[in-house]
């Protein structure tokens, strides 16, 4: 069973390897002719400090003298030698990382202009620390036996060119060679193997460490109001204790493990110069003979170990491969239309009858209503009541299990690609922010005057913050935004949305971290605005600038009319939305 | 205020002060480094059995000298094996030592973060601070098992093959030294470019992530605005630019790292040339000169990762540092430990005596405020953005100490009460419900560990919040996902206030603490709030008045200063800043 599952990973790497020489065959190419130059060349380098023995030293401590020719002729053999064998393995260490990062970045490429292109519903079903460690970590597991790849090959014609050499000088010393080396390298197979999981402990473990640390001081107020510095050491002492141990365990193998690797060669060369000494008696061998498979023992020593490098990156690679391929193979695409809008003025927006659900439950029943030109439609209900849902439905960044969202009397699902995007805006609750400019986060790429910006930005109430900023438009807001306050974030999100000029403009409780007079300002400011509005809200003064209310309660329009009509008309809605009042009145009878 | 140090300690001094404080790191360390010495004598024995055979077994008359041979290799396999067992038995020991005095520095160190007060921590990149626990510790971690077991193990075959060299013919010795000595020099150049190289790549993989992740967390607004064509040409080009950088490095290696074999060989071909010259005038043996090639290559190894393990030692010194700089942050807000005193069960009185307060650098935002909160009354704390009203929660609960005055609580000052008894008495629900990645009970259960989940599910029937739980679909084992972000806003802060309130506090500062519910939920909790906190003091600072309105007084702040204090009955008839407060309040509600 296990020799199966082995078998079958083998199988696997042996299949993302093809992958990889198809990608990148000139590098693999270079690099393997470069791995075969080092391997012949250390090979060749013990070859020529044996003839130089028996040809060059040997010779002249027996005579008594040499010539310089004889001398200078064995050094430039050394010396050349040695320099084909540094071209190899820069070359090889050259052309195998090159594919390496090449591999990665086409991947990566590749992994996010998926994530780009998979509907939101699929985001929805897949955690954000797996998409990011799909794209970082995966990509690189994936790609990681690829470094030490041209050497293994390289190695095993260096293996090669070693077993015919050490034949052809004498069996009984090539006897040996054959024990010592295929002992090297099925040791460091089993090394690696033992090793692998155990390293792929520590390496979770570390992530676990990270994730732990993270927590814990971003909730650091919390700990610290509450007055549990100490538990929260106690949690994180815990997986410290955890990667402590697993390291521990790695070190165990590594450090058994390592001292054999180098003993095993060095008692191969012992054994070489006992059997070669004997050899020599029967005149089989001679003394440049011993020192050249001496040498050759003790070169081969270390690149031997390259396959079982190789080898141990291989169930990692398969692993981190399986989800890269789960990500560039998911199915599942929000699939446009040929419709495109092309009208203007303020949006007709009609929902029909629309369901929703994540998963289980549905979020949305039946939810209809219509939003006639240039009306401002407010929804309102209480906290999680399915108000953001419909507001995604709405720009569709999903679609509804059943029913329709039309636009202009054009089902959304119908429109083009890019067309909804042109014509409608959404601010969201959570503001989002890239990691750009001011005036990059307005435009998101949108070509427009700088004028156009400012004016949006002053209709958000922004412009007054943003030209205090020292670059103006050209100042970076830091990732996710975080030189800003939640309030400014969000009329830079807004501003984002007004430049341009949407025909439908989707706000979901756009404006909580806006103090309510600025708040009153901009929402002044949009009436004028060519739009037709839907607003998510709590506050009063928002809701009554609204033409019309749709009330939801447990996913379901519970009232749907004026202001004023659904205040007589729905007790729920009342409650709602005349809670303070009503609190102040009862305070008072009290 | 602290601020972490990250200073420009030297490496040295940076060790010395990591082994003080790291005692863990120093036990058992004699016992290691003479197995470590054991460990080395193996490298040169391999050379010493080629001298031993080719000069006294290989006879020149006679044919080899088997017997003599046979003893040789006997001998220098059973030096071999213990040498290979003294390697195992020191790796073990130097991993168990080195790996639990990591554990406990990161633990340390954690703890330490905890400690520093909110200003310092804030001060830091969240992210920074993290990696002092984690990626900082890891590389000092990594540099031990790899680097530091390198250098002990080349270092010391270094220093074996040369007082080998020296026995068997000092000319020769310091014809290699020559060789490798520019070299050695050299890597020290290559190292810094090397270590520039990877500090540009480290860099491109931060911002390579940081575009990644705007194809996932963005995704929403993305969609929404069209904006994946732009979003994949940013990842695109940091992608690049990563990539661009990593070869650059590799560059720089595969450059650097052969130079080593090209040494080695320079240092054979002078071996081969003086060492013939030597042998022919009668002072080198064949086999002293065969050894000395086998010597050489002992110097190649060392050489070649010279350069890793030297970054590899820089970036664990900085690591090492940057744990440290923790380590040597006083926490401005002390506890003051078991010498403070421990407040008495019961209501609590609150005195701010002429208290100012300024942050580090920036203007005074609270000037001499003085106020004194009767034992078991309810207040609300008002006032615009800015006005120094969430100053005023954080020096009442000690997250903050005064510029300048005393807070006493119950009469006693603030910083002579031990933290343990403090956090137990007055505990602060902050406007962001931060939650962890756990169960709804096990978030709510934060407050008051022993609570069991009768306890809690009454604690959210007391405050209103039983029809709350009831949607939920699983209920108290509700996941609510990192920071809690699975559920609403409104829903997190109703959580948080939970969890305060099981803690059973008595003292409860709620700043903004129910900003983001629906008017009607807020309201029902207020309610709740109010029959619960009876017999204890409750603060509330608010945006929305209503809370003040149900208030027994109101504390008005405006530019740092309490410029009313009153109950809301008296307030708004007067002219003054909360009438007008009150009129915009009034205005929103109903226009």
């Amino acid at each position: 069973m296990r020799e199966n599952v082995t078998s079958d990973i083998l199988r696997k790497g042996l299949r993302i390897l093809g992958v990889a020489v198809r990608a990148e065959p000139r590098l693999f190419t270079a690099a393997v002719i470069s791995s075969g130059l080092y391997a012949a060349m250390t090979v060749g380098s013990a070859w020529v400090l044996g003839r130089v023995t028996q040809d060059v030293v040997l010779p002249a401590f027996r005579d008594g003298h040499t010539t310089a020719g004889v001398l200078a002729l064995g050094s430039v053999a050394i010396v050349g030698v040695a320099a084909l064998k540094a071209l190899g393995i820069a070359g090889r260490r050259l052309y195998a990382g090159m594919m390496q990062y090449n591999l990665q970045a086409t991947y990566r490429r590749a992994v996010t202009r998926q994530y780009l292109r998979l509907p939101l519903a699929w985001h929805h079903h897949h955690p954000t620390g797996q998409l990011l460690s799909n794209a970082n970590a995966d990509v690189e597991a994936a790609w990681a036996p690829i470094a030490p790849l041209p050497m293994a090959t390289g190695v095993v014609l260096m293996l090669l060119i070693a077993a015919i050499e050490i034949l052809a000088t004498d069996v009984m010393v090539a006897i040996v060679g054959f024990l010592v080396f295929p002992a090297v390298a099925g040791l460091n197979v089993v090394y690696q193997r033992r090793l692998a999981p155990i390293a792929a402990r520590a390496q979770q473990l570390r992530a676990d460490v990270s994730e732990v640390a993270h927590e814990s001081f971003d909730g650091a107020l919390v700990v610290k109001t509450l007055g549990r510095e100490a538990s929260e050491t106690e949690r994180f002492a815990g997986v410290a204790g955890e990667l402590r141990d697993a390291n521990v365990a790695v070190g165990r193998v590594r450090g058994l493990f390592d001292p054999v690797l180098e003993a095993l060669p060095n008692l191969g060369v012992l054994a070489v110069l006992l059997v070669g000494s004997i050899r020599m008696r029967s005149g089989a061998m001679s003394a440049g003979d011993l020192v050249h498979i001496a040498y050759l023992f003790t070169l081969l020593a270390f690149p031997i170990r390259a396959l079982g490098w190789v080898l141990a990156e291989v169930p990692r690679s398969v692993v981190g491969w399986d989800r890269v391929r789960g990500v560039l193979d998911a199915a599942g695409s929000l699939p446009y239309g040929e419709t495109t809008l092309d009208g203007g003025g303020a949006a007709h927006l009609e929902v029909r009858d629309v369901r929703f659900a994540y998963t289980g439950d549905d979020v949305l029943h039946d939810v209809a209503f219509t939003a006639e030109p240039g009306r401002t439609i407010a929804v309102v209900g209480p906290t999680g009541s399915g108000k953001s849902t419909l507001t995604n439905l709405l720009v569709r960044l999903v679609d509804p299990a059943s029913g329709d969202v039309l636009f202009d009397g054009v089902d959304v699902r119908d429109v083009e690609r890019g067309g909804l995007a042109r014509t409608t805006a959404v601010v969201p609750q959570q503001t989002y922010l890239f990691d750009d400019t001011v005036r990059g986060n307005v435009t998101l790429g949108l070509d427009v005057p700088d004028e156009d910006v400012w004016e949006a930005l002053r209709l958000a109430q922004a412009d007054g913050f943003v030209s205090a900023l020292d670059g103006g438009l050209s100042t970076r807001v830091g990732e996710r935004g975080a030189t800003l306050s939640g309030g400014q974030r969000q009329r830079l999100a807004l501003a984002r949305a007004l430049v341009r000029r949407p025909r439908l403009l989707v706000l979901d409780d756009a404006t909580s971290s806006v103090d309510p007079q600025v708040e009153a300002r901009i929402l002044n400011g949009l009436r004028d605005s060519e739009a037709t509005v839907v607003v998510v809200a709590y506050r009063k003064a928002t809701i009554e600038m609204a033409d019309e209310v749709v009330y939801i309660e447990h996913g379901r329009v519970a009232g749907q009319g004026p202001h004023e009509q659904l205040l007589d008309g729905s007790e729920g809605y009342r409650n709602l939305v005349t809670a303070y009042e009503r609190d102040e009145n009862e305070e008072a009878v009290a | 205020m602290t601020a972490i140090d990250s200073g420009q300690t030297s490496g040295l001094a940076t060790l010395r002060r990591g082994l003080r404080l790291t005692p863990e790191f120093r036990r058992g360390i004699s016992g290691t480094l003479l197995l470590a010495l054991v460990a080395t004598v193996g490298r040169i024995v391999v050379p010493v059995a080629v001298q031993q055979t080719l000069d006294r077994g290989l006879r020149p008359h006679g044919g080899p000298d088997i017997g003599f041979i046979r003893t040789a290799v006997l001998v220098c396999g059973a030096a071999v094996i213990v040498t290979a067992v003294a390697a195992y038995r020191m790796n073990v020991r130097l991993y168990r030592t080195s790996e639990s005095g990591l554990a406990a520095l990161r633990v340390r160190a954690f703890r330490h973060v905890h400690d520093l007060s909110m200003l310092t921590q804030s001060a830091e990149r969240r992210g920074g601070l993290v990696s002092r626990v984690t990626t900082d510790v890891d590389q000092i971690s990594q540099f031990m098992q790899y680097g530091g077991l390198m250098i002990i193990v080349a270092g010391g075959q270094l220093v074996m093959a040369s007082a080998l060299m020296v026995i068997y013919s000092w000319p020769l010795a310091l014809l290699v030294w020559a060789v490798f000595a520019p070299l050695a020099f050299a890597l020290r150049f290559f190292q810094r470019w090397l270590s520039k190289a990877y500090g540009a790549a480290r860099e491109r993989v931060g911002d390579m992530l940081s575009a990644v992740s705007e194809s996932v967390v963005g995704a929403p607004v993305i969609r929404a605005y069209g904006a994946e064509e732009r979003t994949a040409r940013r990842i695109g080009e940091s992608v690049d630019a990563y990539r661009d950088a990593q070869t650059h490095a590799q560059r720089l290696v595969a450059l650097t790292y052969p130079s080593t074999e090209l040494a080695s060989a320079i240092a054979t071909a002078a071996v081969v040339v003086a060492g013939t010259e030597l042998g022919i005038g009668g002072h080198l043996t064949t086999g002293r000169l065969v050894a000395f090639l086998f010597l050489v290559t002992l110097f190649v190894s060392p050489l070649q990762v010279a350069t890793e393990v030297l970054n590899d030692a820089q970036n664990a010194i900085a690591g090492w540092r940057r744990v440290l700089g923790v380590l040597d942050a006083t926490p401005d807000v002390a506890d003051p430990g078991p010498e403070g005193l421990e407040l008495p069960r019961g209501a609590i009185e609150v005195r701010f005596d002429e208290v100012s307060f300024a942050y580090p650098g920036g203007p005074t935002v609270l000037h001499g405020v003085s106020a004194d909160i009767a034992p078991g009354s309810r207040v609300a704390v008002v006032g615009e953005t800015g006005s120094g009203k969430t100053t005023f929660a954080k020096l009442l609960t000690r997250l903050m100490d005064p510029s300048s005055g005393r807070v006493l609580i119950d009469g006693v000052p603030l910083t002579e009460i031990r933290f343990s008894s403090l956090r137990e008495r007055i505990v602060m629900v902050p406007q962001d419900g931060f939650l962890f990645d756990a169960g709804l009970a096990d978030n709510i259960r934060y407050g008051r560990p022993a609570a069991t989940d009768e306890d809690i599910v009454l604690a959210l029937t007391e405050l209103g919040l039983a029809d709350w739980l009831q949607g939920l679909p699983e209920g108290l084992r509700t996941p609510v996902g990192q920071r809690g972000e699975s559920l609403s806003a409104g829903e997190r802060q109703l959580v948080a206030l939970a969890r305060a309130y099981l803690a059973d506090p008595d003292l409860l500062v709620l700043d903004e603490a129910t900003s983001a519910v629906d008017p009607a939920t807020e309201v029902r909790l207020q309610r709740a709030l109010e029959g619960i906190t009876r017999g204890r003091t409750a603060i509330s600072i608010a945006h929305r008045l209503s809370t003040a309105e149900a208030a027994g007084e109101v504390l008005v702040f405006d530019h740092g200063r309490i410029v009313q204090r009153g109950p809301h009955a008296a307030l708004v008839e007067e002219p003054g800043r909360y009438a007008e407060l009150y009129a915009s309040w009034a205005a929103q509600l109903d226009r």
